[in-house]
């Protein structure tokens, strides 16, 4: 009995002290711990960085922007819980996150519910922004990535036939996976193999194995670095050459390092991958970025970390523009956005919702260099 | 054919991966009738031991066969320690209750270690270096074994006859064969049951630390959690053969090995797991001990 | 006479807390109530299963997620035409007896799952029995990945919001209800029976058979429900919720509850949700909730072994309206 008493003294004493300060909050949900962390703490530190700097530069409207994060545990219910306590504890005004689509479609419902604004870095799952007029995302969705990289692969590279291995634990995967094959398919290319794997495998070989004996020309494996690395390996390993081609979820300097036999990133030597944005163009913009994060984090900044810092922008800048942090105001300007300078190219919301804007095609190099290859316009 | 060479090496090969981590589950359960949820976490901390002692001493940098050794031995003895601690931290003090109890407590310990590890590496995955470079032994048009897989291998199969020859031949095997058999009566005939039991739980986590290191360079991402799905696995076979059972933990890990790898190939990739564990039902179904176990007499 | 209008008022009462509660309380109190009672169910039902008749189950995860993507199925598939059908009916009505059977129906197919697995039970002990589960679980939650109609790994989504305070607090009130009286029947003496001495219980004329499936029937039921008010609360039903991971935590709450107490299972399944929760508000040390949850239940497990309540049972039968069940000595 006496344990409960106390909890709940807690409990009353900790809602108690919530402050009265001016700043403008806004909630952040994301999977700090657990199976995908890996993405939500990149994502966070983009975040983090372009909060730094608005602040830096003044903040919104007169006030300091304050970043409320609360961490999910790479699970729905929990993205459910953290958004509730962000919402209607907190009193944010707007929410960004989450990575997973998942998540994101459990957080989504409570922001439309409240007319809270939720911007999405990374969800590509259609299904997200159907949730209501509140809901956005900033990066690509499925059927862009995997129709550009299917023609491609189809009129650059030549492929005829080629074989898919996705992770089919994962939604974003399964997606590109399924929009590659259908456009792949109507350009007159042959699909031979389809295999799976879930994420948190390690060996794959099986898999591979079997593509083998199809025979392809090229595979296609839309996943995330924390595996492709290792598929790389373990298909050079198997005596299987023939280029890899994959999405976004490739970009992080930890792909060719865990790519490496001999010498950096040769696992991955002469293979393509979708991005966001190519970390050789000169683009003002991208540059600075790059060597903000590098100089902050001590690392090159992978995918996530890029989107989750246009994400917030991309809100700041919403914001900024409705002069006023009333939900609706912030909706509309949001849906207002039109050629967003972003670091991963120039961002304009469409009419679902949806982030239009360019993608470009990476090839990896000898010494796991990224190289500017071509740019796909929606 | 050729194909299904290839399979079968690749399953052999990851079935020495689950050998190298159930040979631990299977000891402590042998001594102690815990299932030491936190034995996988422990596989994960020999990785990361070896991750940062071979940066720190540069043999990172420059790979020799003696770093090799010595990067295994410093995982060893530091999951030794680690599992020493969490023995007499978390589960001596529960020894005389309901095994239930320290369950729970071996998932908090596995808990901690996860939630931990994330919080003190980082939740990104790293790099492990390449101690021993990848060569191939053996390499024809689509039959490809290459070293490391052989190396595991043979570590696993040696680990088992030297642990055989440990439980078997010497007076702490007999004395933990002995706590094992009946704890009470073997401290009554004047056997120090905690200096067995921390002696096993030593022995158990320097495998799990040996573990680490091996996988590691063939699969050398390393991450907090990825001695979730191994450990839970391992488990799996280590009951497939008997759970308390040496060679029947290796045994249980190459069937598990070898079909999980032929129902990727051959059936479905996304049914693995599914088969994997309807094997196990279906084995445990025929023979309730798992294949190796003997069912001991219960009393009334 | 007196039983039917104490359960007319308690039916008005619920429905009064059903229509105001949610205006007064903040609406992230009451998601943690609506939390609270989902994992009060399930670890009452587990608490059946594992507590009352001694079956080391680790598979409750997989019940619920058989439920929970049953019922969906159900409301998804089925539900728009069943209220068009049942359009002479309040739409209220309506929607809540489409509920009704997607939560009878979500149960249902959990139990016929439980009778699958209650059937190894026979042959298999202790921590053979558990692994077995475990896998069964683990099946279940590989074959829902493999299938595109409900969602396959992106998820089932659009599930219609059914769950409402209502059936949440006459659910779990049902469940505990049922289990009690089940644990303190004769049946329930037939239960624990085989928890502590099978051969013995065998003996004396007890068929064992019967109780061990038994209760995973009841339990597995019950885990379904929840997984139905789960699914219909959160509006989306994924594989990645239903892990082992899952079942481990409603296994915590059982035990910290003390295993075999079922006020203790309501307890702790009410502190095990609230704590990760609570622990959002540490501010500056937050990065570190899930060590200080973990810390905090090895450090109980060696402070209470035997769970925060023991075997200790409150004596509610003084405050129960109906039928006086004697105590079994």
């Amino acid at each position: 009995m006496r344990k409960w008493v106390i909890f709940g003294l807690i409990l009353a004493a900790l809602s108690g002290c919530a402050k009265k300060e001016d700043v403008i909050k806004i909630g952040e949900f994301g999977g700090l711990t657990g199976s995908t962390a890996t993405f939500g703490i990149s994502t966070k530190n983009g975040i983090d960085m372009a909060t730094e700097e608005l602040n830096a530069a003044g903040g919104l409207l007169g006030k300091k922007v304050q970043v409320i994060v609360e961490d999910d545990r790479s699970l729905a219910e929990e993205a459910a819980s953290a958004v509730k306590k962000l919402v209607t504890q907190d009193k944010v005004v707007a929410v960004l996150g989450e990575v997973a689509s998942s998540r994101s479609l459990a957080g989504a419902p409570i922001c439309q519910e409240n007319k809270i604004p939720m911007v999405t870095p990374s969800s590509t799952n259609p299904k997200v922004t159907e949730i209501g007029d509140y809901i956005f995302r900033v990066c690509f969705i499925d059927p862009f990535q995997g129709e550009a990289m299917a023609k491609f692969a189809f009129d650059n590279l030549k492929v005829k036939k080629a074989a898919i291995f996705k992770d089919s634990k994962n939604d974003y995967s399964v997606g590109l996976a399924q929009y590659f094959a259908e456009t792949f398919q109507k350009l007159g290319g042959q699909i031979v193999a389809e295999e799976s794997y879930f994420e948190g495998d390690q060996d794959f070989k099986a898999q591979l194995t079997s593509i083998k004996g199809k025979k392809p020309e090229a595979i296609f494996i839309p996943g995330y670095y924390t595996e492709v690395g290792l598929i790389a390996r373990q298909a050079r390993e198997l005596g299987l050459n023939i280029p890899l081609l994959g999405g976004d979820g490739w970009d992080s300097p930890k792909l060719t390092e865990i790519a490496t036999i001999k010498k950096p990133g040769d696992a991955l030597k002469d293979c393509y991958f979708s991005n966001h944005y190519a970390a050789d163009d000169p683009n003002p913009v991208i540059q600075d970025f790059i060597k903000k994060y590098q100089a902050k984090y001590n690392e090159v900044p992978d995918a996530m970390a890029v989107l989750g810092y246009d994400a917030a922008n991309i809100l700041y800048d919403a914001i900024k523009r409705a002069g006023s942090t009333e939900g609706a105001k912030i909706r509309d300007a949001l849906a207002q956005t039109k050629d967003f300078p972003g670091v991963a190219g120039s961002t304009t919301i469409d009419s679902a919702r949806n982030a239009r804007k360019p993608l470009v095609v990476l090839k990896i190099a000898e010494g796991g260099k990224y190289e500017y290859t071509a740019t796909v316009n929606p | 054919m050729q194909e299904f060479l290839q399979q079968l090496v690749n399953g052999v090969s990851w079935g020495s991966i689950y050998a190298l981590i159930a040979l631990g589950y299977t000891m402590v359960y042998g001594v102690l009738q815990l299932i030491n949820f936190a034995h996988g976490d422990v596989f994960m901390l020999g990785a990361f031991f070896g991750y940062y002692f071979s940066r720190w001493t540069k043999i990172a940098q420059e790979p020799t066969l003696l770093g090799f050794f010595a990067t295994l031995f410093f995982a060893m003895a530091a999951c030794a320690l680690v599992g020493i601690i969490i023995e007499r931290a978390a589960y001596k003090p529960l020894r005389a209750r309901p095994r239930l109890t320290v369950l729970i407590t071996a998932i908090g310990v596995s808990l901690l270690l996860e939630n931990g590890g994330q919080l003190v590496f980082g939740a990104d995955p790293k790099f492990f270096p390449s101690l021993i470079p990848e060569s191939r032994l053996y390499e024809s048009a689509s039959l490809v074994v290459s070293n490391l897989p052989v190396i595991i291998l043979t570590v696993s199969i040696a680990l088992m006859l030297l642990l055989r020859f440990i439980v078997m031949k010497t007076t702490i095997g007999k004395a933990m064969r002995a706590v094992a058999f009946n704890r009470e009566a073997a401290s009554l005939m004047g056997i120090n049951t905690n200096n067995v039991i921390s002696f096993t739980f030593l022995l158990g986590s320097a495998l799990a630390g040996a573990g680490g290191i091996l996988v590691a360079l063939t699969y050398p991402k390393i991450d907090p959690l990825m001695g979730l799905l191994p450990g839970l696995k391992a488990f799996v076979a280590a009951v497939l053969g008997g759970i308390g059972n040496i060679p029947g933990a290796v045994l249980g890990a190459m069937i598990l090995g070898v079909s999980e790898t032929m129902v990727a190939g051959y059936i479905s990739s996304t049914l693995r797991d599914a088969i994997a564990f309807a094997l196990l039902v279906v084995i445990l179904l025929v023979k309730p001990t798992g294949l190796l176990g003997s069912r001991v007499g219960e009393k009334v | 006479m007196k039983r039917l209008l104490t359960f007319i008022g308690l039916f008005v009462l619920i429905l009064l807390a059903n229509r105001f509660l949610p205006e007064v309380i903040d609406s992230y109190y009451i998601h943690l109530l609506t939390l609270s009672c989902i994992n009060i169910i399930l670890a009452v039902s587990l608490n059946l299963i594992n507590g009352t008749t001694g079956q080391f189950s680790l598979g409750h995860a997989g019940f619920m997620a058989v439920g929970g993507y049953t019922s969906a199925t159900l409301t998804y598939y089925l539900g728009p035409k069943l209220v068009l059908a049942l359009d002479f009916l309040p739409a209220v009505l309506a929607k809540n007896f489409v509920f009704l059977l997607a939560l009878l129906g979500g149960g249902l197919s959990a139990a016929l799952l439980g009778l699958l697995v209650g059937i190894p039970s026979l042959r298999l002990r202790g921590d053979y029995l558990a692994i077995v589960t475990l896998g069964m679980g683990e099946i279940v939650r590989v074959l829902i990945l493999n299938v595109e109609a409900i969602g396959g790994a992106r998820g089932f989504s659009g599930i219609p919001a059914y769950t409402n305070l209502f059936w949440l607090i006459s659910l779990t009130a049902l469940t505990i209800a049922a289990v009690t009286s089940l644990t303190n029947s004769s049946h329930g003496r037939a239960f624990l029976s085989v928890r502590e001495d099978e051969i013995a219980a065998e003996a004396m004329g007890i068929n064992t058979t019967y109780y061990k499936v038994t209760a995973f029937v009841i339990g597995a039921f019950f885990a379904g429900v929840a997984g139905c008010l789960f699914g219909h609360y959160l509006q989306l039903l994924h594989p990645n919720s239903f892990t082992f991971i899952k079942s481990f935590e409603i296994i915590i709450m059982i035990i910290v509850g003390g295993l075999g107490s079922i006020f203790g299972s309501v307890i702790a399944a009410v502190i095990l949700t609230l704590l990760p929760e609570a622990l959002r508000y540490l501010g500056p040390v937050k990065d570190w909730r899930m060590v200080i949850y973990s810390l905090a239940l090895i450090v109980l497990m060696l402070t209470r072994p035997q769970g925060l309540f023991g075997t200790w049972q409150p004596d509610f039968r003084r405050w129960w309206p109906f039928k006086k069940l004697k105590p079994v000595s």
